[in-house]
């Protein structure tokens, strides 16, 4: 199987979609400069540039989505989202519930997200728990090249809006952009297994909503979506050599959840503890735990999340992002009690 | 009043050495993350920051450096701050996009369009509390896209508000030509709102001081807000490294890695028609070709222009240049000096 870098995937996959598929648009700012290898391909009707107006281009893209288009919207970085958030959680998430069902709105919605190489709490943030938080929006976040191109085409042939997160740390367009800047002189955490990997020469769409067993295991399950499903990996194999056998589970769609697969291996384990690069409060993390709760699953519980604001210096950051010796730590101390 | 040349060179070439020194560190790899210059943007920020009286507020973009420099922030804590130590002007938690000094009533921001309802806060609260004041909000052309600031200039008007709305335009936004994105006049849409609108060539100290000094009045004699834009260039792009820069300085190598993806994409079957797909590339050529050609013919620096209007001192000009530049290397020395709290670690 050929190999691609996460990016590349990402595009493969998107590009397979608009050549059978001419209701797919794509538009965001910097589009030329950035998604020129589409542009030259299918053209400026379908690929546009935006000028800076995220609440006007993603309202506009609702609405485009209601009447016949299929827009793929690139909100270059999810922390700008807020700028726009009223089309997403005021219209975009709501019209299929308002219409009575009678009218839905097939729209993409790609951020990169993430932190882990020093650009400060406006732009590392991953929000995916806040955006999961509205009914009616799903969100995926892919954690390897072949789930990014998978997830991107069952996105495109949903009928209502997606959520599309890349992690930065994995995106190596996005990384250049904001971290590397062509630099020799700067190194980042890089899970190599995200960055690049096998990649179909057809792609299949993975669908929404279903998590995947990354490493089986016996005592603990650890569930995580993006890097955190790396850094998790990282940790459990360590764990493994101190005798605590560690079952990760890379959730790809955060809503709807594969609550399945959760039930399943924490009924097994009886220990759920969450890697989650959003917030701790109220997001993510706490919902795993609920869920498994309402299930009727006794478990001992734990989590590793980003802890406030994160910070600029990248010692403070990488304290304040799920690192592999907090994993390692919080899974130890869930063994001990 | 005439402006004091020598002074506002003095802040200009402070703030191009320092942003200098700035530039060599990221190079090292020693500040993470994006790195967005104000070189260029010198003459208009030292045009209005040097007119400012204690109690002004300044609501900065992603390019606060100039500004917060000229208003004399410590440059050791602002260079301590880029390199994320805990001893820095934000104890290494803001980076350069989010620099706030409270004393200077100064805050920035990385999200485009956001110093324009930063400045009508900061100004509602000098009408009420702080009679004679006013804010700036410095931003580029992009932002006149951004629905906030457009909004934040109708509510200075209503409110009559002393705000000076500066734009910095380069013309890019990003690897955009702002142009391609911007419908009408940015002039006439300050004058939509009810408020001068003046076009100034932001590389001319002298022409802009002069407008912004106009501004400035009207702002502290309660006549409300103003609305400048400033012509300018961006020498080192919109951030350090950014791919298009690359291929402006680096052709052959930068252009071998994304030649290859784009010649299959244009190739591929299934697509737009031959016709389109030749436009396109034509649009990322000429994107391509504008960058490079300012590359090589580089807009009016406003350094060079306000030098050669003080050369006829050269004597002076020497001594001023050589007290900066050592200034400055003092400032670089002492903000990579080892942090204290380590010294006292290792005691």
């Amino acid at each position: 199987m050929r190999k691609l870098n996460f990016s590349e995937a990402a595009e493969d996959a998107l590009a397979q979609a608009m050549a059978q598929d001419k209701h797919i648009i794509y538009f965001g700012e910097d589009v030329v400069a950035n998604r020129r290898n589409l542009l030259v391909r299918f053209g400026k009707d379908r690929v546009r540039n935006t000028p800076i107006s995220e609440s006007a281009f993603l309202g506009a893209a609702v609405t485009a989505a209601m009447s016949g288009l299929r827009p793929v919207v690139e909100i270059m970085i999810i922390d700008f989202i807020a700028v726009a958030m009223d089309a997403l959680l005021n219209h975009a998430a709501k019209i299929e519930t308002f219409s009575g069902g009678k009218w839905n709105v097939p729209l993409v919605v790609r951020a990169a997200c993430g932190g882990g190489y020093g650009d400060g709490g406006q732009h590392e943030q991953s929000l995916w728990g806040w955006l999961a938080h509205i009914p009616g929006l799903s969100v995926v976040v892919p954690s390897t090249p072949a789930d990014a191109g998978g997830l991107i085409l069952a996105a495109l042939e949903h009928p209502n809006p997606v959520i599309f997160l890349e992690h930065k740390l994995l995106a190596e367009n996005w990384l250049d952009f904001m971290g590397t800047g062509g630099r020799k002189t700067v190194q980042f955490d890089v899970p190599v297994e995200g960055a690049r990997g096998p990649a179909p020469r057809k792609w299949q769409q993975i669908p929404i909503g279903q998590a995947v067993e990354r490493r089986k295991g016996s005592d603990l399950t650890i569930i995580s979506i993006g890097v955190g499903v790396h850094r998790a990996l990282e940790a459990a194999d360590s764990l493994d050599e101190q005798g605590i056998s560690v079952s990760v589970i890379d959730l790809r769609t955060i809503s709807p959840l594969d609550k399945g697969a959760i039930i399943e291996s924490v009924a097994k384990t009886g220990r759920l503890l969450v890697v989650d690069e959003d917030y701790e409060s109220f997001g993510l993390s706490g919902e795993l735990a609920a869920i498994t709760l309402e299930a009727g699953i006794p478990l001992k519980y734990n989590r590793v999340c980003t802890m406030g604001t994160i910070p600029f210096s990248r010692e403070l950051e990488d304290q304040a992002l799920p690192n592999v010796q907090r994993i390692k730590k919080a899974a130890v101390s869930l063994m001990e009690n | 009043m005439q402006p004091d040349l020598w002074a506002l060179y003095r802040l200009m070439l402070h703030s191009r050495l320092f942003e200098n020194a700035v530039i060599h560190l990221w190079d090292e790899g020693l500040i993470s993350g994006e790195m967005h210059m104000g070189i260029g943007e010198e003459a208009i920020v030292a045009g209005i920051v040097s007119q400012l009286i204690e109690g002004d507020a300044l609501a900065l973009d992603h390019r606060g450096t100039p500004p917060l420099l000229m208003r004399g922030v410590d440059p050791v804590l602002l260079l301590r701050e880029f390199l994320g130590r805990p001893d820095g002007l934000c104890a290494g938690m803001g980076g350069h996009m989010h620099l706030f000094s409270r004393e200077h009533l100064a805050a920035s921001s990385g999200i485009v369009g956001a110093s324009g309802p930063a400045a009508v806060g900061f100004a509602l609260s000098g009408v009420l509390q702080r009679p004679g004041t006013l804010a700036v909000a410095f931003f580029g052309e992009g932002s006149m896209n951004q629905g906030m600031l457009l909004e934040s200039m109708n509510l200075a008007v209503v409110w009559n508000l002393p705000v000076l709305f500066v734009c910095k335009d380069n013309g890019w936004s990003i690897s955009t030509m702002s142009p391609s994105m911007t419908g009408g006049n940015l002039l006439d849409r300050a004058h939509g709102f009810g408020m001068p609108g003046i076009a100034v060539d932001g590389n001319d100290i002298e022409s802009f001081y002069a407008v912004g000094e106009e501004a400035v009045q009207r702002a502290r004699n309660g006549e409300g807000p103003t609305f400048i834009r400033a012509s300018c260039s961006h020498p080192e792009g919109h951030m350090l490294g950014l791919q298009l820069q690359r291929i402006a300085r680096q052709p052959l190598k930068e252009m071998g890695e994304i030649a290859g993806p784009l010649l299959r994409s244009v190739t591929r079957v299934k697509g737009a028609s031959l016709r389109e797909r030749v436009e396109s590339v034509k649009e990322i050529l000429s994107m391509l070709g504008k960058t490079i050609k300012e590359e090589y013919i580089p807009g009016d620096d406003p350094l060079k222009l306000t030098r050669q209007k003080l050369i006829k001192d050269e004597s002076r000009l020497d001594d001023l240049e050589r007290e900066v530049l050592q200034e400055i290397e003092i400032v670089v020395e002492q903000a990579l000096e080892p942090e204290e709290l380590e010294l006292g670690r290792t005691q």
